[in-house]
């Protein structure tokens, strides 16, 4: 299998504070990968040096084969080949729900209006909420603004889907069904990167669980391994604190 | 009662046609003074340093000087170098230099008042710049900016009367002739005043209306 997403290296520092220290991780296609961690460790940042909304200061982001970080690269061709869904959604809140999926379509991929919206009808469809396409963000709750972010980066037809803690500014009702179509997208073959505490989206989709710390991946693994018998302490540890707060082994499909 | 209808309606041809270059002079100075304060607010947010500090510059220059000086400055001052303007371009000028740099910094806030999440958004979807401050920004902010704004183009109709002082022959000069033709003072400026009022609420008005119009779904602030 090819590598579909590859980075190599990733240093990024705020000023004095570094806080990527070298990570290197690689997706094949099809494969889910949830990146887990407390916060402040730099998951959320090494999220947006992939499609380079935070530029790195070192190392390289490789997308099927071309360069991500290399200057000459389209970055705004790379961009809209890589999905992004935002902890607080980010929806454009002048637009309706469809209009926030098709904007990417019609304004930036140049298709033509109706093409735009058939498609956008479509991605509203797979999250389940084609029945709120005219609905405006701030007449949905948060699960449903979530899932029309979620169509918003799957309309975009990426090659790789970022989520960066999609469930982690829901109310605890809410979550299941972002859950319940996260796991679908997983299961239909995307692509995906996600940093969550979700352990039940974890257990049943992830092939490799990775464990940040500190600007490092401390530990990586497949899930049932992971989560039976860590390697290193922190990562016990820290398994334990989220286990507290998530409960344990909850299947989330 | 009726003498004072019989002399209104004897002075009214003459202050509407003056009320006709005011509004001339009002609507040119509100349209491109919006569209100069909107590339000044632009250039302050997304403009490099050498022209966000041009813009500031400007903007803090101009608002801190009296509209009459600059008024005086355009009319009067560039005459002694050669440059004369006809008095309704010299008004125009004027007036749309100063109420350019008040609609920037409304504009400047409208902008800066969407949530960067909203940014961070367009570009991750593969949005350029421009892309984003067309289809993403300024849909919002300029909703947003249309009561401060408002207040603004309000006190620019009642700013066109400066113009007098340029012999432009607008409303309060015709007022001003007839007044010093039949001595009063009271009824024929109180006729301007209440002319004055009338546009300023229609207009008021017609942009509460455009507002409630464009207002986003869910999204309003008038309950």
């Amino acid at each position: 299998m090819q590598d579909i997403l590859v980075t190599k290296n990733i240093h990024r520092s705020f000023g004095a504070l570094e806080v990527l220290k070298g990570v290197s991780l690689s997706l094949q296609k099809g494969e889910t990968k949830v990146i887990i961690g407390p916060s402040g460790t730099g998951k959320s940042t090494f999220l947006r040096c992939i499609n380079q909304l935070t530029p790195p200061d070192k190392g390289e982001v490789w997308l099927e084969g071309i360069e991500v970080t290399n200057p000459k690269t389209d970055i705004y061709k790379i961009r809209q080949q890589i999905g992004m869904v935002f902890q607080h959604f980010n929806l454009f809140n002048h637009l309706s729900a469809l209009n926030n999926v098709s904007v990417g379509l019609h304004r930036v991929k140049k298709l033509e209006k109706n093409e735009a919206k058939r498609m956008g009808l479509e991605a509203l469809d797979r999250v389940g909420i084609r029945d709120k396409a005219d609905s405006y963000p701030a007449e949905l709750s948060g699960g449903q603004q979530q899932r029309v972010g979620i169509a918003r980066a799957l309309a975009m037809n990426p090659k790789v889907v970022l989520f960066d803690e999609p469930t982690s500014a829901l109310d605890p009702e809410l979550i299941g069904e972002v859950l319940e179509v996260m796991i679908k997208v997983a299961e239909e073959g995307m692509t995906i990167l996600a940093v969550t505490h979700e352990m039940g989206f974890a257990r049943s989709c992830a092939e490799e669980i990775i464990f940040m710390e500190k600007g490092r991946i401390l530990e990586q693994g497949d899930p049932e391994k992971f989560f039976t018998e860590p390697e290193q302490e922190r990562t016990k540890e820290f398994l334990h604190k989220i286990t507290e707060l998530y409960g344990n082994s909850k299947e989330g499909g | 009662m009726i003498e004072f209808l019989t002399f209104f309606w004897r002075i009214l041809p003459d202050l509407l046609a003056g009320l006709q270059v005011t509004l001339e002079l009002w609507g040119i100075s509100v349209v491109f003074g919006f569209l100069g304060g909107l590339l000044l607010a632009l250039a302050r947010v997304y403009g490099a340093k050498p022209i966000y500090y041009l813009a500031t510059g400007w903007i803090e220059f101009i608002r801190g000087t009296p509209l009459l000086v600059q008024l005086f400055i355009i009319y009067y001052g560039l005459a002694d170098v050669g440059i004369l303007f006809r008095p309704f371009v010299a008004a125009s000028i004027a007036l749309i230099i100063n109420t350019s740099s008040y609609q920037a910094e409304y504009i400047r806030g409208a902008i800066q008042s969407i949530q960067s999440g909203q940014r961070v958004a367009a570009e991750s979807i593969g949005m350029n710049r421009i892309q984003m401050i067309r289809f993403i920004i300024l849909p919002q902010a300029l909703r947003i900016v249309i009561p401060p704004c408002s207040n603004e183009w309000v006190v620019m109709l009642k700013f066109t009367s400066l113009a007098f002082l340029v012999t432009v022959q607008e409303m309060m000069t015709k007022g001003e002739i007839i007044a010093n033709r039949t001595f009063e003072f009271l009824k024929v400026y109180g006729i301007l005043a209440i002319i004055y009022l009338i546009v300023v609420l229609f207009f008021t008005y017609s942009l509460d209306f455009l507002e409630r119009k464009l207002e986003v779904p869910g999204l309003g602030t008038r309950g």
